[in-house]
């Protein structure tokens, strides 16, 4: 006698106790705590933190060791949770000309105000594993970088050098409202600033291959690193009450600001355009990435043609870009389909039974 | 009631949010099968998981409602389990497992066999809430047609199928009119399902959580399964009764028993199918 399956349960009670073990790896083996990962993973936890859209290290941490390194999974952790937080209000916009740098490039300028600084990147050094790191190293670590003291005034940002000659075009309205797309539905065609949003929410890996293809000749905007900066902002948020605005602390960002070349249009005279990335930590190639897909998006405002370039489709890019669902949406594969398969199943036998007498029919014709 | 995971607010989601769903709710019961965009958040399960269905329970679930929750029709998928969890965890409401006894049914995929009645909520599981959105991917364009109710697209989809076929070869998602108004994606539940919307006494709210959209079918509303005069709509049927309690009015599963591929084919709800056996059972 057959018995319809049952237990679904205690499957997932079970798995679950398994999913725990398989964290926790060999018990013999140290555990990892979450102070660890935000010191010797930052990077992971900054990806986490802007993919999430939380700035939390302690959290982002924590999300890390829970997906057990799965940093997707660590993005969902952390938007879910972020979903339950109350909002207090919003931040007015960060200064990034205010910003304390640690890093600041320009590949369009040899020497400008306030010169370049690598700061710590990956940038110039070769790939070659580095065996010394499989030991634990006992030693104290070598006397630290001295902080070479920066300039004392933060220099401008390339493209308001730009700017003052009108080379390029004027920065975007800061003083507008802002739209939000976790509180209000994205509906296409949407404003610069949710193509922002969406697309600093969005998955680091979808974005480089949208960047890189822009750079392949699908929308091509023959871009430059006007200037990359990465370093701390003040957060600051206006009281009505007091009446001013109260710094309420500090975060890392990276900000990259690409300068594209642009012939000009019926609307527009010829003159450099911008494409802008920003990313929560040190997010650098997420952050010019971002960049070059914000340039490609905005063909329509700058009367460009439409090339049928995949970076340029707006519901394409912001409809594909958040990987917490597109994640949730091909892995819910798994789930039973029984009923629809079902449905299906019935169809096609109808359809090779109809196939097969059509073929008889035929064949006694001959 | 069970007791309720505390630091969260009740059904998890905070008052806000429950309000702005409910708004979207009214507007949607308001214009029938029309897909009201709503602010979707992010829910500790996956998007594509049933996220939408669970904001729109969430969004009506009251501490004195009793909560079901299926998936292909039966109450102890994997799925259906996780969800009936969070809510008894979240929202500390009783549940069940018997459709008559639920005041709201979450469900993906099936429509139980069980008439349901007026006081009843239905609360559909979506993928992809846009009938038309295989016919024409982008947003701007559907939401145009629909506007304009312009629905060539779909017949002339339905019309290729009986040139190619000689039958309409769509069996599940098959797209319904609401109160002659709106075409309409009824979740992928199979067609057999299809006739159980039309003029349901209980209401059917519908959720798509990745997809930001909320739809409903007010109680006894018409909903016309679309075909065409020479070709009427039609519902699978089987050759056999259920194996198990020998029903011959429901949606069965085909189920491989052995490595032989010996089939065995038993209805996909099982509250309905235990049932009716254990009414055998009191006969005899």
């Amino acid at each position: 006698m057959y018995v319809s399956v049952k237990g679904g349960a205690e499957a997932i009670k079970s798995a679950h106790k398994l999913l725990e073990e398989e964290r926790r790896g060999d018990p013999e083996v140290p555990e990892i705590s979450t102070r660890q990962i935000a010191e010797q993973l930052s990077l992971a936890v900054d990806r986490v933190m802007t993919e999430g859209s939380l700035y939390d290290r302690s959290l982002a941490s924590l999300a890390l060791k829970q997906a057990r390194g799965d940093s997707i999974e660590a993005v969902f952790l952390l938007r879910a949770y972020r979903t339950t937080l109350p909002r207090f209000g919003y931040a007015n916009p960060i200064d990034t000309a205010r910003m304390v740098l640690n890093r600041r490039i320009s590949a369009t300028f040899k020497d400008l105000p306030g010169g370049q600084r690598l700061g710590p990147t990956f940038d110039y050094t070769h790939r070659l594993l580095d065996f010394s790191l499989e030991e634990i190293s006992e030693e104290p670590p070598q006397e630290r970088c001295e902080a070479e003291s920066g300039p004392a005034e933060t220099p401008p940002r390339v493209t308001d050098i730009l700017g003052k000659d009108g080379l390029i075009e004027e920065a975007a309205d800061e003083e507008g409202p802002v739209g939000d797309l976790t509180r209000e539905p994205l509906t296409f065609p949407a404003e610069r600033d949710l193509r922002l949003q969406s697309l600093a929410r969005g998955d680091e890996g979808f974005l480089l291959a949208l960047g890189y293809s822009t750079q392949r000749g699908y929308a091509r905007s023959h871009p430059f690193a006007g200037e990359i900066r990465v370093g701390l902002v003040e957060v600051e948020v206006f009281f009505e009450e007091l009446g001013f605005a109260v710094t309420i602390g500090e975060i890392e960002v990276t900000e990259v600001q690409m300068v594209n070349q642009f012939k000009g249009s019926k609307e527009n005279p010829p003159q450099f355009t911008r494409g802008y990335g920003l990313t929560f930590g040190y997010c650098e190639r997420k952050a010019m990435a971002m960049a070059l897909v914000d340039r490609a998006l905005r063909w329509r405002e700058l009367g460009e043609d439409f090339v049928g370039a995949p970076a340029q489709d707006e519901e394409f890019v912001l409809a594909h870009a958040d990987n917490v669902q597109a994640t949730g949406f091909v892995e819910h594969l798994k789930l039973p389909h029984y009923v629809d398969f079902q449905s299906e199943l019935e169809l096609v036998r109808k359809m090779r039974r109809e196939a097969e007498a059509a073929e008889n029919h035929e064949r006694a014709a001959e | 009631m069970t007791a309720r995971e505390s630091g969260y607010n009740f059904a998890y989601l905070d008052e806000q949010t429950k309000r702005m769903i409910r708004r979207a709710i009214l507007k949607a019961v308001a214009i029938p099968g029309y897909q009201v965009p709503f602010a979707s958040r992010e829910m500790p399960m996956p998007f594509g998981w049933g996220t939408g269905g669970v904001q729109v329970t969430a969004a009506i679930l009251g501490p004195d409602d009793v909560l079901k929750v299926i998936d292909q029709g039966a109450d102890d998928t994997t799925n259906a389990v996780s969800i009936r969890g969070f809510f008894q965890r979240t929202a500390g409401v009783e549940t069940t497992e018997q459709t008559e006894e639920a005041s709201i049914i979450q469900t993906r995929h099936r429509i139980p066999e069980t008439p349901l009645k007026a006081d009843q909520i239905l609360v559909y599981q979506v993928p992809i809430p846009e009938p038309l959105r295989f016919l024409e991917p982008r947003e701007t364009e559907t939401r145009i047609l629909h506007a304009l109710k312009d629905y060539g697209l779909m017949h002339v989809k339905l019309y290729e199928d009986i040139a190619k076929h000689g039958h309409i070869a769509t069996t599940y998602a098959y797209p319904v009119k609401v109160n002659a108004r709106y075409v309409t994606d009824p979740s992928p539940t199979p067609k057999f399902d299809n006739p159980k919307m039309n003029r349901m006494a209980a209401l059917q709210l519908f959720g798509a959580g990745r997809e930001q959209r909320i739809y409903a079918i007010p109680p006894d509303t018409e909903v016309v399964s679309l075909d065409f005069e020479d070709h009427p709509f039609t519902v699978q049927a089987w050759d056999r009764p259920c194996a198990l309690c020998g029903a011959i009015d429901t949606f069965l599963d085909e189920v491989v028993t052995d490595n032989e591929g010996s089939r065995l084919f038993v209805c996909s709800d099982s509250d309905h199918c235990q049932k009716r056996r254990d009414a055998m059972q009191e006969v005899s």
